[in-house]
């Protein structure tokens, strides 16, 4: 048995000297908290409760390390994820034992499928008391499992710092990915040297960087040997800060590009080389590229049944694919790939377009013409088109305009939903990290925690959230956290009393049997917004859409709610049906 | 097809449930799996024995690469290797089996390492269609009971899975 100290003993508190270096005796809460100031980390969203009250005895002492408290852990982590996918630093987030953990675990779960940097920190039961069912135990190791890049569960506090060191290193690099770190109550309580590692290494972890020479060179021959190329890249290149590289390949050859919904904003979306996003609900234009290409450039995408659909009609046209990515798992995992080239992102397009920069002769400027004149024909099918004369207010088109009262400038998240394609399709990212959404594990809530994580890396920034009723309502609770940490969001409320996405898989699958996804008793969105301390807007006429917004965004300092009456009827096209082929497309 | 791959892990309290996790998370076969701490005892060496098309066996050599507690991944199947399975079996032996029972084990190279008037337990090594053959040779209603502990394999000749 060891004994815990709970009194601060000055004598032990101070640098002691050890062969001539400084090492200090601290407190596992001290030592967690001086790793968070060690890795830069300045916001931390959590929840305080029972396990982790060392630790928040420690971030009250200091105020490097600034704690964002919200309303419930699900927003914390999914707050964090936000944080880090809007900038490229690492999201922290603060959780209890126990409830705090399962309430943390969609958000966890969210991060890991979108490979989103993140140290998740849990506080766990004394060490003693694991497995005799304590109160407020489980086994959080054991849950999060499955949905985290690696955890830890910290048994001696001589571990503490260089398990937090590792957590960060493992999140960050690599495909990154959260990292919890699951401290039991007595660590936090114990003392002991500090001394944070500068650096770590781990032989268990190498992972690959450089991407292999020979494989680019074969990548850098095949696309310019294309007669009808494309380029489809995903989220690895906004998390792979690589848009920049990838922008000057694309231009360089003059071939079209297509971005995933997680990889909006890798590529200008106002660019006439940008074909829109491709998918289930991709443009005409990206999906008929993709099906009728005779070479595909991947970049740090991952062939997901949402964006190529049916793998066996996909491979129905034959052609050929180069697969960049940093993680070898990704690559011929649905789709079987001709060259493979595995490594960071940029480093690769920066190698590439040296090959591609040195090698004789160009693209095929002919092919290249009559492969633009097909993409036109495609375009001009204008499948984005909606009805710009209705009397009800189409949900379009207050993306649209929300697009245009912003200059584009505007960080937006999403819940998940019909809103959020329509989010995804009208308002044209320029930029990466502007659009930040939930696209692996299609989590509804994310939006408003997600816009808080925005705002608070982002003070200065304008940040809207575009949500309907469904989803906004799944983290309601969050509108008090931005009353507390004054968070200017505007909230974009599409409203057509259903869950939109339910409904029209509902219409088009299942009969019109709308079963469950009517919303009966919403709330007035508009008294909610006020009860909270906000400012609350109800917009029912399409005329009002414009001065609505406006008058929303001159509002700097105030969080609005904007509750848009739509269109009930109104669906998301293109679609690709679930199984069928990208070419199957149903369009309006 | 069946393959018989070769970890290298961290000797870390979880370890063996991310592999375990990761099989019936995606959906692969276990066969058999075998784990013990190695020579240098910070690190535990696993014996999975598994099938799957040649896409299926890639995926899990990468996805147990991408463990953060694995260190080395090797598909010994993909060359020259020595597989061997350890079988303990309780079987009746009385009256004129007694005998025959014993032939039986020493034609199987197994061991008697325990005896009764009644019964005998055989200890038998070797790849796993020999412990099969044994099974299949011998009458079953005198078998009480079997405890195999799945197969471990090592590379032929220079080949080498080592840190």
């Amino acid at each position: 048995m060891f004994r815990v100290s709970f009194l601060k003993q000055p004598g032990h508190r101070g640098p002691s000297v050890r062969a001539g270096k400084k090492i200090m005796q601290l407190s596992g809460a001290e030592i967690v908290v001086r790793c968070l100031q060690a890795e830069g980390v300045e916001h931390v969203f959590g929840y305080p409760g029972g396990a982790v009250l060392f630790l928040y005895d420690e971030l009250f002492k200091q105020d490097m390390v600034k704690h964002v408290l919200v309303r419930h852990e699900q927003a914390a982590v999914h707050a964090a994820d936000a944080y880090a996918r809007s900038t490229d630093k690492v999201g922290v987030a603060l959780v209890t034992s126990g409830p705090g953990v399962t309430n943390a675990v969609t958000g966890i779960a969210t991060a890991f499928m979108d490979s989103i940097p993140m140290v998740i920190i849990t506080g766990q039961v004394p060490t003693h008391a694991i497995g005799e069912d304590a109160f407020q135990e489980c086994d959080t190791v054991g849950i999060t499992r499955p949905c985290v890049k690696h955890n830890f569960l910290i048994k001696d506090i001589k571990d503490l710092a260089v398990t937090i060191k590792k957590a960060f290193y493992i999140a960050s690099t690599g495909r990154p990915g959260p990292v919890v770190v699951d401290i039991p109550k007595d660590i936090t309580a114990l003392k002991a040297e500090f001394e944070y590692p500068k650096t770590i290494s781990m032989r268990s972890y190498n992972p690959v960087v450089k991407g292999h020479p020979g494989q680019i060179k074969k990548a850098a021959k095949l696309l310019l040997e294309a007669k009808r190329p494309m380029i489809y890249t995903g989220g690895g290149v906004i998390l792979g800060d690589a848009s920049v590289e990838l922008a000057q390949l694309v231009r360089a050859l003059g071939y079209p590009c297509t971005n995933t919904l997680m990889g909006l904003g890798g590529y200008p979306a106002t660019d006439p080389q940008n074909l829109g996003m491709l998918g289930m609900h991709g443009t005409y234009e990206a999906n008929m590229a993709m099906q009728h290409c005779d070479v595909l450039l991947a970049v740090g995408a991952r062939f997901d049944d949402r964006v190529i659909g049916n793998p066996k009609h996909f491979f129905e046209e034959p052609r050929q694919i180069i697969h960049i990515d940093i993680d070898p798992a990704s690559i011929s995992k649905r789709v079987k790939v001709d060259v493979p080239v595995v490594g960071n992102v940029r480093d690769v397009l920066k190698e590439l377009m040296r090959q591609i920069e040195a090698a004789r002769g160009g693209p095929d400027k002919a092919a290249l013409k009559a492969w633009w004149t097909q993409i036109g024909q495609w375009r001009s099918r204008d499948c984005l088109k909606y009805d710009r004369s209705s009397a009800i207010i189409k949900p379009q088109f207050v993306v649209e305009t929300l697009y245009k009262v912003t200059k584009g400038e505007a960080f937006v998240t999403s819940d998940v939903g019909q809103h959020q394609m329509w989010a995804a399709q009208f308002y044209k990212f320029d930029k990466p990290r502007r659009w930040i959404n939930s696209g692996g594990l299609g989590t509804m809530g994310v939006g408003l925690p997600y816009a808080m994580g925005v705002q608070l890396a982002h003070p200065k920034a304008t940040v809207a959230c575009v949500t309907g009723e469904a989803s906004v309502q799944m983290c309601i609770q969050e509108l008090s956290t931005c009353k507390q940490y004054r968070l200017p969001i505007k909230m974009i409320n599409l409203n057509n009393r259903y869950m939109g996405m339910v409904r029209q898989w509902q219409e088009f699958f299942h009969g019109n049997r709308y079963s469950e996804s009517y919303m009966d008793a919403l709330p007035d969105f508009v008294r909610l917004a006020e009860a909270y301390g906000h400012v609350g807007m109800r917009i029912e006429k399409p005329a009002d859409v414009e001065p609505a917004l406006k008058e929303a965004f001159a509002r700097k300092k105030e969080l609005v709610f904007m509750d848009f009456l739509t269109d009930q009827t109104e669906n998301v096209f293109p679609m690709v049906p679930g199984g069928k082929g990208l070419s199957e497309m149903i369009l309006v | 097809m069946r393959h018989i791959i070769s970890v290298l892990l961290e000797n870390e309290a979880g370890a063996l449930s991310r592999v375990a996790g990761l099989f019936s998370a995606r959906g692969y076969n276990i066969e058999s799996l075998t784990v013990a701490p190695t020579e240098d005892a910070t690190l535990s060496r696993m014996t999975i024995v598994t099938s799957g098309s040649d896409e299926v066996i890639e995926q899990i050599n990468k996805q147990l690469n991408k463990l953060v507690d694995v260190v080395k991944v090797v598909d010994l199947s993909e060359g020259d290797h020595i597989e061997r399975e350890l079988m303990l079996v309780k079987v009746r032996a009385m009256g004129k089996d007694r005998e025959e029972m014993k032939r039986m084990a020493d034609i199987f190279r197994g061991r008697i390492i325990d005896v009764t008037d009644k019964d005998y337990t055989i200890e038998l090594t070797g790849p796993g269609s020999k412990l099969d053959a044994f099974l299949k040779a011998i009458d079953p209603a005198a078998i009480l009971e079997t405890v195999r502990t799945g197969a471990s394999g090592i590379g032929r000749g220079d080949r080498v899975l080592k840190v």
